[in-house]
């Protein structure tokens, strides 16, 4: 089969590999219909997450249909099922699963060894997601091998095209769940750092959730324009001070809720001279992320507020400040997205109409311009917003 | 075919048949063939600063060599690195710099001025390297005042942003009158 294979920094290539085969009996096999590029898939374009190794399958988005079933799969999946694969793979049994901390399974990772020696303890597998959550082949492919599939599928209805499906995956859960963080309340008002498609979900899902004002901060005019038609109030942080809009937006309080949709690779900017110093101690290996929206937004939220952190970090990151975050009483809430916690609900509120998550797709081509589509991604050429591959 | 990457796939996870073509252009190859380069001549000029100076005939200026080391290594990581643009930027200039420096040695007394005009041709070639690489890997990101297309029309509500928010308002009060 055809899939998209990592070798090396900004080196990706439409291979030809073996097709997968049912490993465990908990295992199917699926032929992927859609599957995307995810901005956390950059993270690893760059070379920036340690655990990467040259020939591993990239994509964690997939959605297709089950074209094989191990004995163990029990009659939870069969033949012919439309599923859509969650990015975090669970067993739905352990502990953590049974409280509903999905992308904390105890089980799923392969390779728990490397996790606990990074993190301390162990998190769930990841489709395409290094080493360090268990190195599983990645869904940029036409074909995928789903493990504990039992437990690791989102089952959707036929007569609902794939692109208001796909996302289910991930980036609208991810989106949702990070505004669900907020406990947000009538009054409040969130502001969200990054207009990616991680930023555009978490607006509408601010909206969904009773937000009274939703800001958005980027710099790039199509992806601003995107947040606005969700609802939200912009910020464009390259022609305007991020800290004097928020004052002015919020009578001086500062935003109750604040998300970071941006993460580890934040934009290097003359202007702000802490993202030169850290993009230096980033490649003399001294810091692995750089977490300038994180310092913003301690600094600006209001008291008492809440920072959720949907964004991907993966290491290091200095100089938080720690003294504002701490007298201020604020919370922060973190953490990869417990996909499954969040998709019934996601699914029905698709399914009455109430929201369509294709509205952030702007590319849909052949997996095997993927190689290219990741450097237009990347670059943001073409007003490049949200990538789907079609195998 | 054999691709080394195959060794160390775990049993029954898909192994590479046929590799298909890279996007990485010769400009590429070349910006990393330079950071290498940078990175090595650094590392020399920095832990052998005597061994430059005196094939030079250009003794009392270690501290000179040693802080061009540090700038060969500095600008060959950043070649190196997702920012190679910058870095090779970096290296044009240091090569002016190199180039000043040796012309500084370049005096009528100076028993090895043979060997400063060696190098002197050596760093004029190398510039010429630098500056075409700096040249072909130009950051392709749309200029700040690129036409870009915009997306007024995609508020993903299929039934407008208020019917959504109305449905939110609804919620919440109904959340409040389950309280009291
Ligand atoms: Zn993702
Ligand atoms: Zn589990």
């Amino acid at each position: 089969m055809k899939a998209l294979v990592w070798h090396g920094k900004e080196d990706i290539r439409c291979d030809t590999v073996t097709d997968p085969e049912i490993q465990d009996p908990r295992d199917a096999i699926i032929k992927v219909t859609s599957c995307a590029i995810c901005g956390s898939d950059l993270h690893l374009f760059h070379n920036y997450i340690p655990g990467m190794l040259p020939g591993d399958i990239m994509g964690h988005e997939t959605m297709g249909e089950v074209v094989e079933v191990g004995s163990g799969v029990d009659g939870k999946l069969k033949k012919g099922d439309r599923i859509v694969v969650p990015f975090t793979i669970i067993c739905g049994e352990c502990d953590q699963c049974k409280r509903g901390n999905f992308s904390v399974c105890e089980t799923t990772n392969r390779k728990s060894h490397l996790a606990e020696k990074a993190f301390g303890h162990t998190t769930a597998g990841l489709f395409g997601y290094t080493h360090l959550t268990g190195g599983y082949p990645g869904g940029q492919a036409e074909y995928l091998r789903v493990p504990f599939a039992d437990a690791t599928h989102i089952k959707v209805p036929a007569g609902i095209p794939d692109e208001q499906l796909l996302f289910l995956s991930d980036i609208f859960p991810t989106g949702w769940q990070a505004a669900v963080q907020c406990d947000i309340e009538p009054t409040d008002t969130v502001a969200i750092w990054g207009c990616g498609p991680v930023g555009q979900m978490a607006i509408r899902s601010a909206i969904l959730l009773g937000a009274n004002q939703v800001i958005a901060i980027d710099c790039l005019p199509e992806r601003l324009s995107m947040a606005e038609a969700g609802g939200a109030t912009t910020i464009n942080f390259e022609s305007e001070s991020v800290l004097e809009r928020l004052e002015e937006l919020t009578d001086g309080r500062g935003p109750e809720k604040c998300i970071d949709c941006v993460g580890m690779e934040s934009h290097v900017m003359a202007s702000l001279p802490d993202t030169l110093l850290d993009r230096a101690k980033q490649m003399v290996m001294v810091e692995s992320d750089r977490p300038h929206v994180l310092r913003e937004m301690i600094y600006v939220c209001r008291p008492g507020g809440i920072i959720s952190v949907p964004g991907v970090y993966s290491g290091f990151s200095d100089m938080l400040p720690m003294g504002a975050f701490m007298n201020k009483g604020l919370t922060m809430r973190t953490g990869q997205t417990h996909v499954n916690r969040w998709t019934d609900d996601l699914l029905r509120r698709i399914e009455e109409g109430e929201i369509d998550p294709s509205f952030v797709i702007t590319h849909t081509v052949p997996l095997s311009q993927g190689p290219e589509m990741y450097q237009v991604f990347r670059d943001k050429r073409d007003s490049c917003v949200k990538v789907v591959l079609k195998p | 075919m054999f691709h080394f990457s195959n060794i160390v796939r775990t049993k029954g996870d898909p192994k590479i048949l046929a590799g298909g073509p890279s996007l990485k252009r010769p400009e590429d190859r070349l910006a990393r063939a330079l950071g290498w380069f940078s990175v090595g001549l650094g590392v020399v000029e920095f832990f052998a600063p005597r061994r430059v100076t005196e094939t030079l005939g250009m003794e009392g200026h270690e501290t000179l060599v040693r802080a061009f080391g540090v700038r060969e290594i500095l600008a060959g990581i950043m070649s190196l690195s997702v920012e190679k643009n910058a870095g090779l930027w970096a290296r044009v200039g240091g090569d002016g710099l190199d180039a000043a420096a040796l012309l500084s040695g370049l005096t009528a007394d100076n028993p090895k001025k043979g060997n400063i005009a060696l190098a002197l041709l050596m760093v004029g070639g190398i510039a010429m390297l630098d500056y075409r690489a700096a040249q072909d890997t130009k950051p392709r990101r749309p200029p700040r005042d690129a036409r870009r297309k915009l997306y007024p029309n995609r508020s993903g509500f299929p039934k407008g942003i208020e019917s959504a928010r109305t449905a939110a308002k609804q919620i919440a009060a109904h959340a409040t009158a389950g309280r009291t």
